[in-house]
């Protein structure tokens, strides 16, 4: 049993797309991390934020993603929590109780493995982040590629009371089925679900055509719903910004193998923007017409 | 007698306290500081290549032996300097402005020492004049450039250009990474390699290092 069960109804939940680029077209500087809009331009984020839920979502995320005290550098744990409730806020406002609000956690960019930072010290900054996003609707662990820091992060943020969805970025090795660090979707699987999350997925990557097997080896390895936000491909440099290939259509395409391969909640990841969670909107709607 | 095989075990399982040791240990009974480079460290790091091509070895454990190698090199660097004998090159590293991710750089870094390559290491977030800068007062020959981040790609093509600008360009071969990286965007922005991981971008250095 996992506490969002009762979310899906029988079909699969359209989550959103990505916000990094769409705050670009908003103005904001490339390699700014955007979570600081969070406080300098809480307008342009709502704007991002709402034309995810006027796309029809039925989950937005919060731009939150790099808004932990590692992250964001020594001695910003102020501004961390500072940048957390005003993401969750933000979001909230945007969704106008159209949607739910789930609220992103990122790695902390540091490597346990290597030394570059402790586990107490990933438990204080996630804990810390956690708590400061606890008005949403539950929380999201995502891009993970460690299986140690993810499950230190699910148990930071388990005492919320929100269920806590972990997922991987499968983007490693010959065949782009393995972390960075090595993990195979079946160990993530099992070790997130044996630590209490409430759903496992996949997200970022390497493009869409890898997510159905991903998903269906994620689907035989545990009994979680799963989380599924594939990228939009790599991306090509046109005029000195990053320019994704494929298109909503071909994207959107995808949607009946990953419906079919288990996806509870489908969305896109860097390179989608409004358009493909348009597409990807209409092709669930025909899949559960189907 | 020092144990060789010891030493490549403990570059091979990243164990880099115990690497410095063995190597001290066979310094002081004389062995050849080459020697003990191409007997046991080398071989060490071709098979955590090895490893790492069929997929056994990832980022993390690729990490610890680069820095167990790294480790080992210490005390035998300042014998190789008085015998004479050059380092592989000089290589200026840094994450390009506006990216904070390091553990690819870092990587690619420690590799890079591993190899016998003399590494100066900007750090993370470096604006294209300190690229400059560390390239003339240095007279490194490879510019190694990371990227995490998408939207951090262009300060590639930046960097390349002040570089330019400032009259350094032909002076250094300029070598790209990072997660979204592609040989056709090093292409584009007209870097001189592109390497998919960390061992790869050794083997580039080296092939880039050789005089033409």
């Amino acid at each position: 049993m996992s506490p969002l069960d009762t979310w899906f109804n029988g079909r699969t939940l359209l989550t959103d797309g990505a916000w990094g680029t769409e705050l670009q077209v908003r103005g904001l500087e490339p390699g700014r991390n955007p979570d600081h809009w969070n406080i300098e331009h809480p307008d342009r984020v709502e704007d991002v934020a709402r034309a995810y839920a006027e796309a029809g979502c039925d989950v937005i995320l919060t731009n939150t993603f790099r808004a932990n005290r590692i992250a964001l550098g020594e001695g910003s744990g102020a501004l961390a929590v500072e940048l957390n409730r005003a993401g969750v806020e933000i979001s909230r406002r945007a969704a106008q109780g159209r949607c739910r609000v789930i609220a992103s956690l990122g790695p902390s960019g540091k490597m346990l493995l290597a030394g570059d930072v402790t586990p107490e010290e990933l438990t204080e900054a996630f804990a810390e982040q956690a708590a400061a996003l606890a008005q949403a609707d539950a929380l999201l662990i995502e891009t993970m590629s460690d299986i140690e820091e993810a499950c230190l992060a699910l148990r930071a943020a388990l005492p919320t009371g929100l269920p806590v969805i972990v997922s991987f970025a499968f983007d490693a090795g010959r065949n782009k089925d393995r972390t960075m660090t090595g993990a195979t979707p079946e160990q993530a699987a099992a070790a997130v679900e044996a630590a209490g999350a409430a759903a496992v997925g996949a997200n970022c990557g390497s493009g869409i055509a890898a997510f159905a097997p991903l998903c269906a080896r994620l689907r035989a390895a545990c009994r979680l719903p799963l989380w599924i936000k594939p990228n939009a491909g790599l991306p090509e440099i046109v005029e000195g910004r990053a320019v994704y290939r494929t298109t909503p259509a071909e994207f959107a395409s995808h949607a009946p193998a990953l419906v079919a391969a288990g996806a509870g909640f489908l969305g896109g990841c860097c390179g989608s923007n409004v358009e493909f969670i348009r597409a990807l909107g209409a092709e669930l709607k025909r899949c559960a017409l189907s | 007698m020092a144990d060789l095989r010891t030493l490549h075990d403990a570059i091979l399982e990243g164990n880099a306290k115990q690497a410095a040791a063995l190597t001290q240990e066979a310094l002081a009974e004389g062995l050849a500081p080459l020697d003990i480079i191409q007997q046991a460290m080398v071989p060490a790091m071709d098979e955590v290549g090895r490893r790492f091509e069929c997929e056994e070895y990832f980022v993390p454990e690729l990490l610890l032996s680069a820095r167990a190698m790294k480790a080992a090199l210490e005390p035998v660097r300042p014998l190789l300097v008085a015998s004479g004998i050059q380092p592989a090159g000089r290589v200026v590293i840094g994450t390009v402005k506006g990216d904070l991710h390091d553990i690819g750089k870092n990587l690619v870094a420690a590799l890079l020492e591993g190899g016998g390559f003399e590494v100066i290491d900007l750090g993370a977030d470096v604006p294209a004049q300190k690229f400059v800068e560390a390239v003339q007062s240095s007279g490194a020959g490879i510019v190694a450039l990371s990227a995490l981040l998408t939207v951090t790609m262009p300060s590639m093509k930046s960097t390349i250009e002040a570089l330019d600008h400032a009259g350094v360009r032909s002076r250094v071969k300029v070598i790209v990474g990072g997660a979204p990286v592609t040989q056709q965007f090093a292409d584009q922005i007209g870097a001189d390699g592109y390497s998919e991981n960390a061992t790869a971008a050794v083997a580039l250095a080296r092939r880039l290092s050789q005089p033409a």
